[in-house]
């Protein structure tokens, strides 16, 4: 049985991903505390907000430093992913820096819509366990106003305005740029996927 | 590419969901978390649950149907009515809703946008507004519509408030057209074409919803995001899955969900 701990990162998704893993059957724990993050066997580090307080809060306990050096799966939801990125234009923020790349807020052309808000395709870019039973289209569930251009660690992207990164891996860091807690049975599968890694 | 949302609205009084016109006459349908796995089965999009007895009565949300539905749901849900302070805000997203809507106290005190958009993000924060077309031809804005004995006409234009609310932080407008509320002859397409130009923020069309072609209409003519019902839905008169079929053969894009699901 996975033990999976969600860091607590003052995050307002944090309960809705510890029930969507409770539908798994896993009851992770809610911890800030270094040594309980650093003995789980999966972290997830979920975010809603923004990059600065979020960066903040987790320089604030020196959890910045410890989430770097983790080698167990590490899964960043939305913002959560957002932050393992080098930096993100949302106030000029210094981040994780645990995959390259760089966060962008969306254009802001005319017509397009910001927040990026409800239901979109996710487009396969490369085979990967987290994404085992997964199909290129499937849809997921998506509120940001900022992301990723699609790198070379992108194993699935999204289109608004223009294509942006929806699930990341490099080594044991992934990030899922929509809500897998929100975002029905893909979700559902996509969280068992990572808990299996 | 986003697709376009369909969001039934629930109207939950004392933890039930009830259906009633507005504040008179009241049934109880069903248990809440019943209703909206219910539909999620169907294929919603997204649900919002309008508590009809917090506002008027200035009451705080009851925090443990929230909980409930997060729980088991895992699709996107709002919660409406009786949302004054980040305090009540946060008592709500922490138990599980992805977003607040907030309407007749953002209009009594604008700030409370800034402020919840600051906390916890625009995505997390709707903005609700209730507008009726003057006699001099503009649209304005309505408050404490929930109650008919206690609606008032605001001197605030509609457009202007769409704007202000955005400014302030608004992630998302749900414009409530009560000319056409409650008659089921279709959404209000001028008005909200009107306010879609104006939205740089996702806006859901609500009011008026009676027949699929409305739901075609609304997104096709006015260019809306997301469409909000709640008697069409509840009374079975529209099945959402025919619903994203025939909006789908519209040419509108939809997330169409497999019976499995």
């Amino acid at each position: 049985m996975a033990d999976v701990v969600l860091i607590d990162a003052g995050g307002t998704n944090i309960g809705s991903v510890r029930y969507a893993l409770q539908r798994l059957g896993v009851d992770a724990a809610m911890s800030d505390d270094p040594a309980r993050i650093r003995a789980a066997s999966h972290v997830i580090l979920p975010g809603v907000g923004a990059a600065g307080p979020g960066m903040a809060r987790l320089r604030a306990n020196g959890l910045d430093r410890l989430i770097r050096e983790l080698e167990q799966p590490v899964l960043g939801v939305c913002l959560g992913m957002q932050l393992l990125f080098a930096h993100s234009e949302e106030g000029d923020t210094a981040c994780l820096g645990v995959v390259p790349g760089e966060v962008r807020h969306f254009p802001r052309e005319t017509g397009l819509r910001v927040p990026h808000m409800g239901w979109n395709r996710l487009c396969i870019e490369r085979d990967d366990p987290l994404l085992r039973g997964v199909n290129d289209g499937d849809f997921a569930y998506f509120v940001h106003s900022y992301a990723a251009a699609p790198g070379p660690h992108v194993l699935a992207s999204s289109e608004h305005g223009a294509p942006f990164a929806a699930v990341v891996r490099k080594d044991n860091f992934c990030g899922m740029q929509f809500h897998p807690e929100r975002s029905a049975n893909v979700g559902a599968r996509l969280l068992e996927n990572f808990l299996s890694l | 590419m986003l697709t376009r949302r369909i969001i039934p609205c629930l109207d939950v009084r004392e933890g039930k969901v009830v259906k009633g016109v507005r504040f008179r006459d009241h049934v109880v349908m069903g248990g809440i978390v019943e209703l909206a796995l219910r539909y999620r089965d169907a294929g919603a999009d997204e649900l919002v649950f309008y508590d009809i007895t917090a506002s008027p009565e200035g009451r705080r949300v009851d925090r443990d149907w929230v909980e409930r539905v997060a729980r088991v749901l895992d699709i996107p849900f709002c919660v409406a009515g009786g949302i004054r302070s980040v305090e009540d805000a946060r008592e709500v997203l922490y138990a599980g809703a992805d977003k607040v809507s907030v309407n007749s106290p953002a209009l009594e005190r604008p700030t409370l946008i800034d402020e919840l958009s600051q906390a916890f993000g625009v995505q997390c924060v709707v903005v609700g507004i209730d507008s009726l077309r003057d006699e001099d031809g503009r649209w304005r804005v309505r408050q404490y519509s929930g109650d008919p004995d206690r609606t008032r006409a605001l001197a605030r234009d509609t457009l202007d408030w769409v704007r202000e609310a955005q400014q302030r932080g608004a992630g998302e407008i749900v414009l409530n057209c009560m000319g056409s509320d409650g008659v089921r002859d279709g959404y209000d397409l001028e008005q909200l074409a009107s306010v879609r130009e104006i939205c740089t923020v996702p806006l859901v069309a609500s009011g008026g919803a009676g027949a699929v072609r409305h739901f075609v209409d609304v997104f096709r003519e006015a260019g809306v995001d997301a469409a909000l019902a709640a008697s069409v839905f509840h009374a079975g008169d529209i099945a959402i899955p025919d619903l994203k079929r025939q909006l789908a053969e519209h040419g509108v894009p939809v997330r169409e969900t497999r019976s499995a699901d």
